[in-house]
């Protein structure tokens, strides 16, 4: 098998190969320690400030996709194939700022300007994709960016504004997709596995049966994907990582079917993407979807991350379990299928074999009539991990709950299912005497922890008030729930 | 000279200097300043117990580590290993006593700072754990103190709690704040040929840099240069925490001889640095049946951490503002500074003012929902005369105050009155969600407590081809200073802004500076910088009155162009004419604050040169379910005289504002039952977001209110006095809270998250009717 032994990739215009670093570089290191490339600044060194974020580009169809990441935690092989975007690229040779760069200096989005490139290059991916956004589109694409002077509002200003100025003569929409920039980067795509053997080793796999072969040989190594977690062992534990064998350039692993039973995500699909998808299906999701992480950390991180890492605050599970996901799992040739509520074995620990890795999520459609919502609660709306995040899904017949699932993220060691409750629940009357006499069934399936997130007696009682909510929100006469959507007075 | 003139660059909605620089990543903070290819990087190692004396202490395995090329402790530092901005009690490097968890032992040097961090981690360090104070409580409980407790009384509070017709007791708990500089404490040593050494510093503080680097190499200050460019962000968090920093690294610079760069990951610098004074208050208070208090008794305790650092100060701005914008005849406050097992807490935006100001302010609260009335008319039956009922609790005469205009103004624009029946309305019909308003009022006192740190200088040159360059001994930390001493310096000299460069901070060019802190910044600077104009104009006015046969009287300075008599010059052609005769082209200025002054011991004086005045209305929704909340529309009238600039001071009043909302509601700092920091992140602490900023705003500067004081054009300072507005968001949610338990106080923690908020509907609940398990259930179970 021919194998490359340097990682090529497009940075200002220009390809370059690189074949001396350690897998583990991260790309703001390099942009900064290798290149001199100072503009992009690290202020958390874990995705959570988007002081790091860059723009990344890559063939897709035909086209060019950008997109915002942070630059932070993204190891720098995982963009073989890829052009960066740094904010010292987006002016005119000339010195002509960019719309975006403009608008933030006229009105007045920078103070001490530390976080500034980050904001412009959340702008920028912005900007590319879409050519009218809204107050809301501006504020969700920025919901990953911290900015401890302003106040948001300018930047807010900016973003709204920054389709106001003339298209520049360099990054406008028309150019980012033209026919030469689609292919030289399709020409720089990764057709070929990419295998360095500096530091503990790395391979990218182009085809889903050799990422199987490659890790059915090395079991302990580490499966990479979006690397929005593991890329914080490094920054953050400091850890040693054994060879790592990256899903990312695995077109099979990236594939969504829709069909009218069930939805197929494969498990490198990138969190953007599979919510783009669920949302469509099941738009109760909506929020969720905006909340989860931020936007760069959504189209790094991938759902089969996620699922598979299994974090007991993870939020995708819950409503994952709620709808009856099944997770498709393969070792070599051979693949197996399984409900994700026997998935999750305990705290970090999953029903996968040595050399076994989570191929897809797929997640069954639900009838119409299904009442069904999915809750995350934070200390913050915007990019917060969950104190805890509950799913329900209740099918409910003659006024009567046929059929009940329930799950909560934030509550158990595990993702997990509330089996007492819902028996409390299962073929009693759909009314509120029945949710509450069900409430008490939680103690019995959670004993939560306290953390910096939350005590454990207000992860119990909120878990309580959310199955309260849930039939307030789907009970005859709704009241307000959700103080996100309340306007002003 | 028509003032107009003066103020037509100063005045305007000018653009940030650096702007330009910052949207396109040109801009260098301190560890983007290229250095020799030979520079080390220095990581440091941390305890991890939060008492203790150290039994021993192993770096083998660190020195050993790749990249490693020295390991240094308190040994090797040549001068004085203890420094402190007050009393010299923080170590650089731990010697044996360990007071709070991740405090200093050692630094390792390596050849890339990814191999100092990785290096640092393999100390193995073993403690004799001590007994830990960790929260106020216990201090307060061991009578374990920082500084001595101070004590500040007027007329006769017993008397007039005891007489008055309603009397209330009363406490509320607030929580601390970190700062979250994006940019994190970082600095560079890099020695010089005859042994001195040049400090690159990400401070708010560059003299004190200087004096600590001095002190820990047992240099002079003049073998010391601190340069500071431009910061990522201080907010206090710069203010005398960057000196521990730059002196270690100068310490590794000094015994390597080769540059050292010392940057704290985002991490470290959570667990090392300090943050803002979380505090215990107490009051018992007597009031009338319109709530104007008539006695007034108010404890403050504040959680200080390990060492003295500027807690004392911090304390004594806390006692200075809990009166805000009221007259308090009879009052005594007690202000303990608590010492603990934990970071040694330090300045922070408002320096204890804002804590002050939360203590009364929950008075006024409580002391409304007792009677009735609306908490706004309990404000203003309370706010200081102007002519009489103006004297504050420390002995200075209020006489600039604008607090009744401004709210006056506020509540109709804000239509306040309406909108809370509108909001009564809502709740009546909205079981889960209710919602709450609130409008509270700001007075904060300008200038530093400490009359001596009110003084600056200023270096202003002016070159052959009509350029200028200024330096001032303030710092760039993002409020735009350098923009404003620009506009000040291009309007006195009557030049375009193109024209006037404003260049580093540097301890070499102006001496012997104040902190950019206590909001002073461009009063002080903007003071010395046109005193240095002043100089200069003089020296140019003479040139030309002697060249044009005219009186100096008839030299004016206009648009780029010197007039004498009918007679004009461009400034340019002047300037060479005048070197051309040897005149000097370079001066100093230099400023102190008039008026002020202030007895430490005895709390009394007059600290402040003036007030800045505010009022913000905040509306907000809680969740009674989940305690989630959000805040959905402000009304921000503020006070900042005659504006140097109205897009900086929109700035600070908008940011001020967020982060103070941000303090009061997500920010929560967590330690463990051991004393380790749990937060120390942005993954765990949550300063607020872009969907934070409420859809629906109205901020404005009130209009046409010159500063009654002779500041710089009649400008008021602005970075501190926004945060306090926030305190509304605080008392929104406050109301909010009664209003889904009828009209009771609930007692709400500080900072209001989702758990705070249902933890306060519960404490209302289990008031009314007691029941043997506490617990947090919300408004439906």
């Amino acid at each position: 098998m021919a194998h490359r032994r340097h990682i090529r990739l497009m940075l200002d215009g220009k390809v370059m190969n690189v074949d001396d670093v350690v897998p583990t570089t991260t790309l703001l290191e390099y942009l900064r320690e290798n290149r001199g490339l100072t503009g992009t600044k690290e202020g958390c060194a874990e995705g959570d400030c988007g002081a790091c974020t860059v723009v990344v580009g890559e063939a897709a169809d035909g086209n060019v996709r950008y997109r915002a990441i942070n630059s932070c935690i993204r190891f720098l092989p995982t963009l073989d194939g890829r052009e960066i975007v740094t904010v010292e690229n987006l002016k005119t040779p000339g010195g002509k700022l960019h719309p975006v760069q403009q608008a933030m200096v006229d009105h007045h989005g920078s103070q001490c300007g530390f976080c500034t490139p980050g904001f412009v290059m959340s702008l920028f991916g912005l900007y590319l994709n879409d050519a009218d956004p809204g107050r809301n589109d501006v504020v969700r694409a920025l919901s990953g960016n911290l900015c401890r002077c302003t106040g948001y509002r300018p930047i807010i200003d900016a973003g709204c504004h920054m389709n106001d100025y003339p298209a520049p003569d360099r990054w406008n929409r028309t150019t980012a997709q033209s026919q030469e920039r689609a292919a030289a980067l399709a020409a720089i795509a990764p057709t070929d596995t990419l295998a360095l053997d500096t530091g503990a080793g790395y391979r990218a796999p182009v085809s889903i049966a050799e990422l199987a072969a490659l890790y059915e040989a090395h079991p302990n190594a580490l499966l990479l994907a979006g690397g929005t977690d593991v890329g914080l062992w490094v920054t953050k534990l400091l850890r040693d990582l054994p060879m790592m064998i990256y899903t990312g350039n695995v077109a099979e692993l990236k594939s969504i079917d829709k069909t009218d039973k069930a939805l197929e995500i494969g498990a490198a699909a990138s969190l953007s993407d599979a919510y783009a998808a669920i949302v469509a299906r099941y738009p109760a999701l909506a929020e969720l979807a905006d909340r989860f992480g931020s936007p760069p950390v959504r189209n790094s991180g991938t759902f089969g991350g996620n699922v598979a890492n299994g974090s007991p605050i993870g939020d995708s599970m819950p409503f994952l379990l709620a709808l009856d996901a099944t997770v498709k799992l393969r070792r070599g040739a051979t693949t197996r299928e399984m409900p994700l509520a026997d998935f999750y074995l305990g705290y970090q620990k999953k029903a996968l074999r040595p050399g076994e890795f989570l191929e897809s999520v797929r997640v069954p459609l639900s009838p119409t009539s299904r009442r069904f919502a999915c809750y995350k609660i934070s200390k913050r709306f915007d990019q917060d991990i969950s104190a805890l995040c509950g799913a329900f899904a209740f099918d409910v017949v003659d006024d009567r709950i046929a059929k009940v699932r329930i799950a909560y993220g934030g509550m158990a060691a595990t993702p997990k299912r509330a089996v007492h409750a819902e028996a409390a629940l299962a073929g009693q009357p759909w009314s509120r005497g029945s949710i509450e006499a069900a409430l008490a069934a939680l103690a019995l399936d959670y004993t939560p922890m306290s953390d910096m997130r939350a005590s454990a007696e207000y992860r119990m009682t909120v878990a309580r008030n959310l199955l309260l909510r849930f039939f307030a929100e789907h009970s005859g006469s709704p009241v307000p729930t959700r103080v996100a959507e309340l306007e002003e007075n | 000279m028509p003032e107009l003139v003066h103020v037509s660059i100063a005045g305007q909605a000018l653009p940030h200097e650096g702007a330009p620089l910052h949207v396109t990543g040109s801009a260098h903070y301190t560890d983007d300043i290229p250095l020799p290819d030979n520079t080390l990087h220095v990581a440091l190692g941390m305890s991890t117990v939060a008492h203790g004396r150290i039994k021993s202490m192993d770096l083998t395995d660190v020195a050993a580590a790749p990249g490693v090329v020295g390991v240094f402790t308190a040994a090797d530092v040549p001068g004085s290993n203890l420094i402190g901005p007050v009393l010299h009690d923080d170590p650089i490097f731990t010697e044996s006593l360990v007071e709070f968890a991740g405090q200093s032992l050692f630094g390792v040097a390596a050849e890339s700072y990814g191999a100092a961090r990785r290096a640092a981690k393999r100390a193995k360090v073993e403690y004799e754990e001590l007994p830990a104070i960790l929260d106020i409580r216990d201090a307060l409980a061991a009578k374990s103190f920082v500084v001595p407790t101070q004590r500040l009384r007027r007329g006769d509070p017993e008397a007039g709690i005891a007489r008055a017709r309603h009397r209330l007791t009363g406490s509320a708990q607030l929580g601390g704040q970190e700062h979250f500089y994006l940019e994190g404490q970082v600095a560079a040593a890099v020695p010089q040929d005859d042994g001195s050494m040049l400090i690159y510093s990400s401070t708010q503080h560059p003299s004190e840099v200087q004096h600590m680097v001095a002190h820990a190499l047992g240099k002079k200050a003049h073998e010391v240069v601190v340069q500071c460019r431009r910061m990522g962000g201080g907010f206090g968090g710069k203010e005398s925490q960057p000196g521990q920093y730059a002196a270690a690294a100068a310490v590794v610079a000094a015994r390597t001889k080769r540059p050292v760069r010392l940057r704290l990951d985002r991490d470290a610098d959570m667990i090392m640095t300090g943050k803002r004074h979380d505090f215990l208050i107490e009051y018992e208070v007597g009031c009338d049946d319109n709530g104007r208090i008539s006695g007034i008794r108010i404890m403050l305790a504040s959680r200080c951490g390990f060492s003295a650092d500027l807690s004392g100060p911090v304390n004594d701005r806390a006692i200075c503002h809990v009166d805000n914008a009221y007259f308090l005849e009879h009052i005594e406050i007690v202000s303990h500074r608590c010492k603990t097992n934990t970071v040694s807490n330090t300045a922070f935006r408002g320096f204890g003012g804002p804590q002050g100001m939360v203590a009364i302010e929950a008075v006024m609260d409580d002391i409304a929902r007792k009677l009735g009335k609306d908490p706004l008319d309990v404000r203003r039956a309370n706010f200081y005369g102007t002519t009489d009922r103006n004297v504050t609790p420390y002995g200075m005469t209020v006489e600039d105050n604008i607090i009744h205009r401004i709210v006056d103004e506020l509540e109709a624009s804000s239509s306040y009155r309406e909108r809370r029946k509108r909001i009564h309305a809502f709740n009546a019909e909205s079981p889960i969600l209710k919602r709450g308003i609130a409008l509270t009022p700001v007075k904060f006192g300008i200038s530093f407590n400490a009359t001596i740190y009110n003084q600056a200088g200023a270096l202003v040159h002016i070159y052959t081809d009509g350029s200028v360059m200024v330096n001032h001994g303030g710092t760039e930390m993002g409020q735009g200073l350098y923009t404003k001493i620009a506009q000040v310096v291009a309007s006195e000299l009557q030049v375009d802004m193109a024209l006037v460069r404003t260049t580093s901070t540097d301890t070499s060019k102006v001496p012997n500076t104040s902190a950019t802190a206590a909001s002073s910044g461009a009063d002080l600077n903007g003071k010395a910088a046109q005193a240095a104009c002043q100089t200069l104009k003089q020296r140019l006015s003479e040139f030309a009155a002697e060249k044009f046969s005219v009186s100096v009287e008839d030299v004016r300075f206009a648009a780029g162009k010197i007039l004498a008599g009918t007679h004009s010059i461009a400034f340019a052609d002047l300037v060479k004419e005048a070197y051309a005769a040897r005149i000097s082209l370079s001066s100093t200025g230099y400023y102190r604050t008039p008026k002020i002054h202030w007895d430490r011991k005895t709390l009394t004086g007059r600290p402040f040169f003036y007030f800045a005045y505010g009022a913000a209305v905040t509306e907000v929704a809680i969740d009674t379910l989940t305690g989630e909340s959000k805040l959905l529309r402000v009304d921000i009238l503020h006070d900042v005289g005659r504006s140097l600039n109205p897009a900086l001071d929109l700035g600070q009043i908008e940011g001020g504002f967020l982060q103070g909302a941000g303090w009061l509601t997500s920010e929560e700092l967590v330690w463990d039952a051991r004393g380790n920091f749990r937060t120390h992140a942005p993954s765990t602490y949550k300063i607020p977001t872009a969907s934070d900023w409420p859809k629906r705003f109205d901020v404005r500067l009130l209009a046409d209110a010159p500063n009654r004081e002779d500041t710089i054009f009649r400008s008021k300072a602005v970075g501190e006095p926004p945060l306090m507005l926030a305190i509304s968001v605080l008392h929104a949610i406050r109301d909010a809270c009664a209003a889904a338990e009828s009209g009771e106080v609930p007692v709400l923690v500080a900072p209001a998250t989702p758990e705070s908020i249902l933890r306060a509907l519960a404490s209302v609940r289990k008031a009314r009717s007691p029941q043997p398990a506490a617990t947090l259930e919300g408004a439906g179970a």
